[in-house]
């Protein structure tokens, strides 16, 4: 089916007449839950709208059911979806069938899994052109030529017949958007796309998604978790907050002059490059479906909230013909100032430099290749250093030498004035108990089968530090120094959050005083407001307790609120190593300058977005 | 060691069939260990009628007088020329008392095979498909309750049902006389071969089931519905490749299990194959007719295991373009 | 409520977190289930027969009662006599506590040998791991009745010899199993916690791996108890027992084969009592299999 045989594909005036029109729109469970309440919105043609809401908030489930699908044990339950005057929602299996892939297209978040692995992406690609009746082998090879050429990818044959897994994840996510844009649709579902991809990669990514809707006259809807995502590609923003919008409007009044709490303390909790303001994480976490309040779902966590608030759920509440909120007090919240959350944080530098951990010419295998070419640094005694870098770059392999997890190094590691054995295994009890490590991901560094009071007071008991009610005691006044009640202690980690992990995470690490704490992307699992709530603690931690920490991230900006010094890691080398102030102010290496451009930030949200490297990323394997 | 890299699938197969000599190898070892080690075969055979004169004669009969090492590469050695030794309860070739036997045994394997692999990947496809319907109910609860059920007792109720008890149809024994072939008896070879197939069926589309489950619920599968895709297309094209690596190895499994699963239906049904033998030649302590069938079951055990890794690297890509 | 459900439509963004299967929560949950249910009512049955048997006999296991294969009315029995010429009810209710004590022990060895096994190789993750492994697939290259054959034909059809033989071709198949259920685990981190701690290798192989691996684990052992019954059954249907004239289910079955169109109770029996306890063990392990694949469904954001 062609765009020309639709009857109302011509815009009737002046092109602004919307692509795709959302009304009431409510997706519940096959038992009748609800999960997205009366969702509203309209896009038109060539415009981005941005949907940003953390993990649960339903804005997958949204984007799903403008294709009209929707997950299993999920149905949309009521409310329209118009494509053009089409309605999604009255189609059959057949009529819905013609409308993907062609019509509508959808870019999934991983590219890596939603490519068929068995199948050469020549053919993943040519058959979403037959699928929707273009049979002319030899146009559709042109097709697919022109399409790769948009997406800055080879074109040759020969390139189209590699499988999915020999190609980079930001090829495989371009040939995603392809596929998606291959039959030159009228609405485009992008579907956190650049999650998991390098910043430099993102950007790029980022980059040809805006072109090609523009060029294209396409309307997209780009799903995301990340604030600062939105910012660079969206031009209007819907907030999304169990299950409903609670704030759509245009993108840079969005960051400016919020007119919803909830979006407030969620810009609040994104680093920043510039400013060194501490992050505010937001306490408690959103209702699931079904155990939602009658009244603002987001009233517990308020702290505007008025009595009124549980009342009832609030409407939208206009505040300029093209931003609404959905708050009662959106009048007054639209005033504040935004800056006013997050204190300005003094990472003054250690008064007296006492270099508490040393990497000489540390240099790192895997198998026979190097990976790490002769790293040197200096954690001081109350410091935080920041390891910086892409996946790949080396900075988990430091870490992780340091604690004694990867063996294979060379070189040499002090702790104070005493050299580390290269294993955990071959260190004393005393150096292990010393160095502590917490780990990426909070749902894989925790026990499934133990309680939370037995994995955190592991520790005492293999260091010989306590037992019995001592170290119940020991336990649970730990938890309470991490935000936690001493109640957590007989809960199982599947009873926790994923940021409630990480702080049972943490105190396992601290309840050992140890003298240092290595950090390896804490955060990076976690929602913002999470997020920020984690860096928080961190912060507050280190500060009271005198902690000297290495703290690994591929985040730039998260940097600015914690770490006073910053190694910057490439390909196994530390390209620039000094005060992070300096660094991210006056970068002196063209990489991290690099870095620092394609990060996306709240910053080149209000107009000027850095101009997009050229798209080359990762090598191409052979 | 550059040559346990590269050389494409050629060198995958050569470098999977070294392999499996080694496997064969360290197989042969523990079935002279076993059956020279364990006991003195000579006075197994002889039992209580075992005078120093007979048992002396009979050890150097069996090769038994030299050293157990030299015994070992003596028997080996015979192996890889295609001598299996003598049997000691006929005094003929192992391999004349064995060919008959192994040509029956095969027409069992390979026709359960042959019926049972295509069924059973039809079932746990469609079962897969009507995941939690009526077809899938049913038919996982009975591959369920047949998975547990031994072989000979599936044998005995299949005669109860088929040929004594209950309707008087087929045959109950299938004793293939000598000089004759088992397909000259097809009514004979029913029974036999549909309580393999149900030996083997359960397993097989249980595991496509699971598989095939996997694979639908996969990013991949749903990616091809958003792109619209006929479903035809989305099944065959995008569903059954990925879905059937993981079962050749279970396929493989199986039928190697059917090599030791007719010791016991042979034996019920009379059927002269390698499990009647094997049966007959342990009661009659035959040691060299032992050696020779454990030396061939645990080969086929091999070879199948190798077929099953070849066909699961051809149809995955991620494995076949490592190589 | 409808957890499960809601599940997929959250699942954005986020790891799935590990779901907890405490051991005993996971027997007592999949007892919720119809078929554990109808899967314990019968090895249940089963065991209280072939344990109780003995003392509900009316007759010895012995004991001439009437010419061989008289009907129960001729010889005044409720099934009749067997080919020897014995009460077949009194034959069935001796014939099961020797296979059942028999098999449970063979797998219990076989079982703990081969989970130590799997954990060790997994936990390896190098050469030893490719070492042990591949002895496994030597010892699984012998179908489990065709090594307990050769070995009975070798040492003789002691109990303990059947019992090694058995447990001997359990381990390498649950020790696959073990292996290819804790490989995942060893990838996670709390693992590395504890390396980084300096906690002993035995300590995390037993306190820290196997209790992430005994849902599968129990699976298996139910599943290596129903091959057991299988194999010792079908052995001495095989003709190879101790006492090949013995109170025996296989020995009955292959003795009072030949009268099946006639009187079929003497095989008919111990089929039914074979069939029923290996369908128990098998909806056990479905039942329990099933349970936790469930409790994986669910995600634990409490």
């Amino acid at each position: 089916m062609s765009i020309d045989q639709l009857p109302d594909s011509e815009s009737e005036t002046t092109g602004r007449r919307a692509a795709v029109t959302v009304r009431d729109l409510q997706i519940a469970t096959n038992s009748g839950v609800e999960v997205v309440h009366g969702i509203s919105f309209e896009i038109a043609p060539g415009e981005v709208l941005g949907v940003v809401g953390e993990s649960g908030s339903g804005k997958t489930t949204v984007g799903l059911s403008l294709l009209g699908h929707a997950r299993r044990g999920l149905k949309i339950a009521g409310g329209t979806i118009l494509l053009g005057d089409q309605d999604i929602r009255a189609m059959n299996d057949a009529q819905l069938r013609r409308l993907r892939g062609s019509l509508v297209s959808y870019v999934p978040q991983d590219p890596a899994s939603s490519l068929n692995p068995a199948l050469r992406i020549g053919i993943q690609l040519r058959e979403v052109l037959e699928a929707h009746g273009q049979t002319d082998s030899k146009a559709n090879a042109a097709r697919i030529a022109e399409m790769m050429r948009e997406v800055a990818l080879p074109d040759d044959p020969a390139y189209l017949k590699r499988y999915p897994h020999q190609l980079s994840g930001g090829q495989q996510q371009r040939v995603g958007l392809a596929m998606a844009f291959a039959n030159r649709p009228r609405l485009i579902i992008l579907d956190e796309p650049t999650t998991g991809l390098d910043v430099t990669t993102q950007s790029t990514v980022l980059a040809t998604v805006r072109e090609l809707a523009q060029i294209h006259e396409v309307a997209a809807l780009y799903v995301t978790h990340d604030l600062a995502v939105v910012a660079a590609v969206a031009t209007r923003v819907a907030v999304m907050y169990a299950g409903r919008i609670v704030e759509l409007g245009p993108a840079d009044k969005l960051f400016e002059s919020s007119g919803h709490p909830y979006t407030r303390r969620l810009v609040g909790a994104i680093p920043r490059l510039s400013g060194g303001r501490s992050l505010v994480g937001i306490p408690g976490h959103a209702p699931s479906p079904g155990m939602r309040p009658p009244g603002c779902p987001f009233a517990p966590r308020c702290r505007l909230r008025i009595d009124e608030c549980e009342a009832a759920v609030p409407d939208m509440l206009e505040l300029a013909p093209d931003h609404s909120s959905r708050c009662i007090r959106a009048l007054e919240v639209v005033e504040y100032q935004q800056d006013e959350y997050g204190d300005p944080v003094d990472l003054a530098p250690p008064e007296v430099e006492t270099p508490v951990l040393t990497l000489e010419n540390v240099v790192g295998y895997y198998g026979s290749t190097e990976v790490l070419h002769s790293i040197n640094m200096t954690l001081e005694k109350g410091e935080v250093l920041a390891v910086v870098g892409e996946s790949g770059s080396g900075k988990t392999t430091t870490a992780r030498s340091i604690a004694g997890l990867h063996h294979d190094w060379t070189g040499t590691i002090k702790l104070g004035d005493s050299e580390l054995a290269k294993s955990a295994r071959s260190r004393s009890t005393d150096i292990r108990r010393q160095i502590q490590y917490i780990f990426q991901n909070p749902y894989g560094s925790l026990n499934p089968r133990k309680t939370i009071g037995e994995s955190v007071g592991q520790p005492l008991s293999v260091f010989k530090i306590a037992s019995g009610k001592k170290a119940e005691t020991m336990v649970g006044e730990m938890l309470e120094q991490v935000s936690l009640s001493a109640g957590y202690a007989r809960r199982y980690p599947d009873q926790c959050s994923g940021g409630e992990r990480q702080r049972v995470a943490i105190a396992r690490a601290l309840i050992s005083k140890p003298s240092v704490l290595i950090c390896d992307e804490i955060t990076s699992a976690l929602d913002v407001s999470v997020q920020a709530a984690i860096v928080e603690l961190l912060g507050e931690l280190q500060r009271e307790l005198g902690l000297s920490m290495v703290f690994v991230t591929h985040n730039l900006p998260l940097v600015r609120s914690i770490a006073q010094k910053v190694a910057v890691l490439a390909d196994g080398n530390i390209v620039e190593y000094g005060e992070t102030a300096s660094i991210l102010a006056d970068p002196q290496q063209e990489y991290t300058r690099h870095l620092i451009s394609d990060t996306p930030s709240l910053e080149t949200a209000t107009g000027d977005v850095p101009p997009a490297a050229a798209p080359t990323d990762g090598a191409h394997q052979a | 060691m550059k040559w346990l890299r590269g050389g494409g699938i050629a060198g995958f197969i050569v470098r999977r069939l070294l392999l499996g000599l080694l496997v064969l190898f360290l197989v042969s070892v523990i079935v002279f260990v076993s059956t020279q080690l364990l006991g003195d075969p000579a006075r197994a055979i002889l039992g209580r009628d075992a005078t120093p004169d007979r048992l002396a004669a009979l050890q150097k009969q069996l090769n038994l007088d030299s050293s157990k090492v030299g015994q070992y590469f003596h028997w080996l050695g015979g192996l890889l020329h295609g001598d299996l030794g003598t049997s000691l309860a006929s005094s003929q070739p192992v391999t004349s008392v064995l060919g008959s036997r192994i040509a029956n045994s095969a027409v069992l394997v390979v026709l359960a095979a042959v019926v049972s692999v295509p069924v059973s990947i039809a079932i746990g496809s469609y079962a897969a498909l009507r995941r939690e319907k009526s077809f899938d109910t049913v038919t996982s609860n009975l591959m369920l309750l047949l998975a547990a059920l031994p072989e000979f007792v599936v044998a005995v109720l299949l005669v109860i049902l088929l040929s004594t008890n209950v309707f008087h149809l087929l045959p109950a024994i299938s004793p293939v006389p000598p000089g004759t072939h088992a397909w000259q008896y097809p009514d004979e070879l029913v029974m036999p071969v549909a309580t393999l197939v149900i030996a083997v069926a359960p397993y097989v589309s249980r595991i496509m089931r699971a598989s095939m489950i996997e694979v639908l619920e996969s990013d991949y599968v749903e990616m091809a519905r958003l792109k619209g895709l006929p479903e035809r297309t989305v099944l065959i094209r995008h569903a059954l490749p990925n879905a059937i690596g993981p079962v050749f190895q279970v396929i493989a499994i199986n039928l190697a299990y059917l090599a030791g699963g007719v010791v016991v239906i042979e034996s019920v049904f009379n059927y002269p194959g390698i499990g009647l033998g094997l049966v007959d030649a342990v009661t009659n302590h035959d040691i060299p007719v032992v050696q020779a069938l454990a030396m061939l079951i645990a080969a086929v055990y091999v070879v199948l295991n190798l077929l099953a890794d070849v066909a699961t690297i051809l149809v995955t890509p991620r494995l076949r373009t490592r190589l | 409520m409808s957890q499960a459900e809601t599940a997929p439509a959250l699942a954005e963004g986020v790891d799935v977190p590990t779901p907890s299967v405490r051991s005993t929560a996971l027997l007592a949950r999949s007892l919720r289930l119809w078929r554990t249910r109808i899967g314990v009512l019968f090895t249940l049955i089963l065991v209280l027969i072939a344990l109780l048997g003995p003392l509900m006999a009316p007759h010895a296991s012995d004991k001439f009662i009437a010419k061989p294969f008289s009907s129960g009315s001729a010889s005044g029995t409720v099934f009749g006599t067997d080919y020897l010429g014995y009460d077949v009810l009194s034959r069935f209710l001796y014939g099961g506590r020797g296979i059942l004590v028999t098999a449970l022990v063979s797998t219990v060895i076989g079982v703990v040998l081969g989970v130590v096994i799997g954990l060790v190789a997994a936990y390896a993750r190098n050469a030893l791991d490719d070492v042990l492994m591949r002895l496994m697939d030597v010892i699984m290259a012998f179908p489990q009745i065709m090594l307990a054959l050769v070995a009975v034909s070798l040492v003789g059809a002691k109990n303990s010899v059947i019992v090694l033989a058995i447990a001997l071709t359990t381990a390498p198949r649950v020790a696959r199993v073990a292996r290819g259920a804790a490989q995942p685990v060893v990838e996670r981190d709390f693992i590395g916690a504890t390396e980084a701690m300096g906690l002993s290798r035995v300590r995390i192989l037993f306190g820290e791996l196997l209790p992430n691996i005994l849902g599968p684990m129990m699976v298996e052992a139910t599943l290596r108890l129903t091959y057991s019954i299988a194999v010792i059954a079908a052995l001495a249907f095989l003709g190879l027992a101790a006492n090949p004239d013995a109170a025996n289910w296989g020995i009955m079955i292959q003795k009072n084969q030949v009268a099946l169109a006639s009187e079929p109770w003497g095989a008919l029996l111990p089929i039914l009592a074979i069939a029923l306890l290996t369908m128990g063990t098998g909806l056990i392990g479905d039942g329990i299999a099933r349970t936790a694949a469930g409790i994986d469904r669910e995600r634990g954001d409490a």
